[in-house]
């Protein structure tokens, strides 16, 4: 399998520089980017297999000595690439705070508990369907410095890795329905509207477990797709 | 139209799940619980080449260093292969991964133990200078960033078609200088500038 990576795929990302997000201001490139052909060093990319992963690593509510406070959910999906075929095998990795809205980090000042039976941390290597599943918490909202009563949306953070590394995506998954999208200028610094919502995950009943916890599906979709005989004038 | 997921940052937050150990400057027990994935050690016993050390700090566009801050660095084994089935090549015959990973401490400071590169093919067939290709996230950044690292004591700098590519006076912030040893390895620098008069150059990749 041949895959190009277009770089017009990106047109939907946020601008390194969004104002409204204020740590942007000092850690954004102010010179224009250099545009350079996608060598072997690009189009390659780190294996990281089953052996990287142990067993329970993406049930996040059994890393304790009992279960952790807060809603019980399933989050769960598949990773494709651009022509929506599956990406099997490849590395997942979550962080999130917990029901509280507090993660495990010395630098999180929020006074809101820590749960000593929730790291907010999991991982997983997607199946030869490119599916994967989380066992977790929903996490809470919680307060930051960005702007005077400034507060992220619940979120989990997604770490994915793909066929190669430029296909390597670190994002968010938010809520359906979240109050607080309209006022949270990370989540509105994808523009498009359309985009913007493929990061917001679907309730999912019929993976719902009866008697046990409410499933969210989340389907992650990765840069690259076939190359056309057209692509070959491209790099 | 393409469908991809956006980008989002990484946040102040991740290193309990993405980089747990070795933040002893961040967490009073000198380590999270969970175990890393990946780590900012990439030498495995049976990799054949130079052992080196790289380390630079991270630097925000007023001049301070960028302490949440994570690196990531794919390479080529000294013999210039890809441990990866896209290398279409003979794979490398030793455990040697060719990715790290690592982030910065309080005063912005990330670290790699790894071997020197070998030259990769490139465009046309034209050999490519020995370099990693390095990949920056950070609270404040909307979007990973990427950049390269060359080494300041290779001939073949002059030749590679992708450091042609960059204004020439702009090329000296894409070069790891040696300066001295640490830990018995050599030691390159390279500090990355995220803004700035000597912002570092960036790649559309």
């Amino acid at each position: 399998m041949s895959l190009v990576y277009p770089t017009k795929s990106l047109e939907n990302f946020p601008r390194h520089l969004t104002p409204g997000y204020r740590s942007t201001v000092k850690r954004s490139p102010s010179k224009p980017l250099i545009i350079m052909p996608h060598t072997l060093s690009e189009l390659t990319g780190p294996v990281y297999g089953h052996d990287a992963v142990q067993e329970g690593d993406n049930d996040l509510t059994k890393q304790g000595k009992s279960e952790p406070l807060g809603e019980r959910i399933i989050v769960h999906g598949q990773v494709l690439d651009e022509d929506r075929r599956p990406v099997p095998d490849t590395l997942v990795e979550i962080w999130q705070a917990n029901a509280c809205g507090r993660y495990v980090h010395v630098v999180d000042q929020h006074p809101a508990p820590l749960d000593p039976n929730f790291t907010g941390a999991g991982r997983t290597i997607t199946d030869k369907n490119g599916y994967y599943r989380f066992v977790t918490i929903k996490p809470g909202a919680y307060p930051w410095g960005n702007h005077p009563n400034a507060w992220r949306p619940n979120h989990i953070h997604f770490s994915v890795f793909g066929h190669s590394f430029v296909s390597r995506l670190v994002t968010q998954m938010y809520f359906p329905g979240d109050y607080l999208f309209p006022f949270d200028p990370i989540f509105n610094s994808v523009t498009d509207e359309k985009a913007r919502m493929r990061m917001v995950s679907t309730f999912d009943l019929e993976s719902t477990i009866p008697d046990w916890a409410l499933a969210f599906r989340f389907d992650i979709v990765l840069r690259g797709r076939e190359a056309t005989p057209l692509d070959n004038d491209e790099h | 139209m393409s469908e991809i997921t956006p980008s989002q940052t990484v946040g102040p937050f991740f290193a309990y799940g993405l980089t747990p150990k070795g933040r002893a400057h961040w967490d009073p027990n000198g380590t999270y619980a969970w175990k890393e994935t990946v780590g900012d050690n990439l030498i495995t016993p049976d990799a054949a080449g130079q052992k080196i050390r790289i380390q630079g700090q991270v630097i925000d566009g007023d001049g301070a260093p960028i302490n949440d801050c994570m690196l990531e660095i794919w390479q080529a084994d000294s013999q210039g292969r890809y441990a990866s089935p896209q290398d279409k090549r003979a794979l490398p015959n030793t455990q040697f991964k060719g990715f790290g990973r690592s982030a910065t401490d309080k005063n912005g400071v990330y670290n790699f133990d790894t071997i020197k590169p070998g030259a990769v093919p490139g465009p046309g067939g034209k050999p490519q200078a020995p370099h990693i290709v390095v990949c920056i996230y950070s609270r404040g950044m909307l979007r990973q960033v990427y950049t390269r690292l060359y080494f300041a004591d290779e001939a073949a700098n002059a030749s590679d078609p992708i450091l042609a590519l960059v204004p020439e006076d702009r090329r000296g912030t894409l070069i790891a200088r040696k300066t001295g040893e640490q830990n018995g390895l050599p030691l390159y620098r390279f500090n990355i500038y995220v803004q700035g008069p000597n912002e570092t150059v960036f790649f559309e990749i």
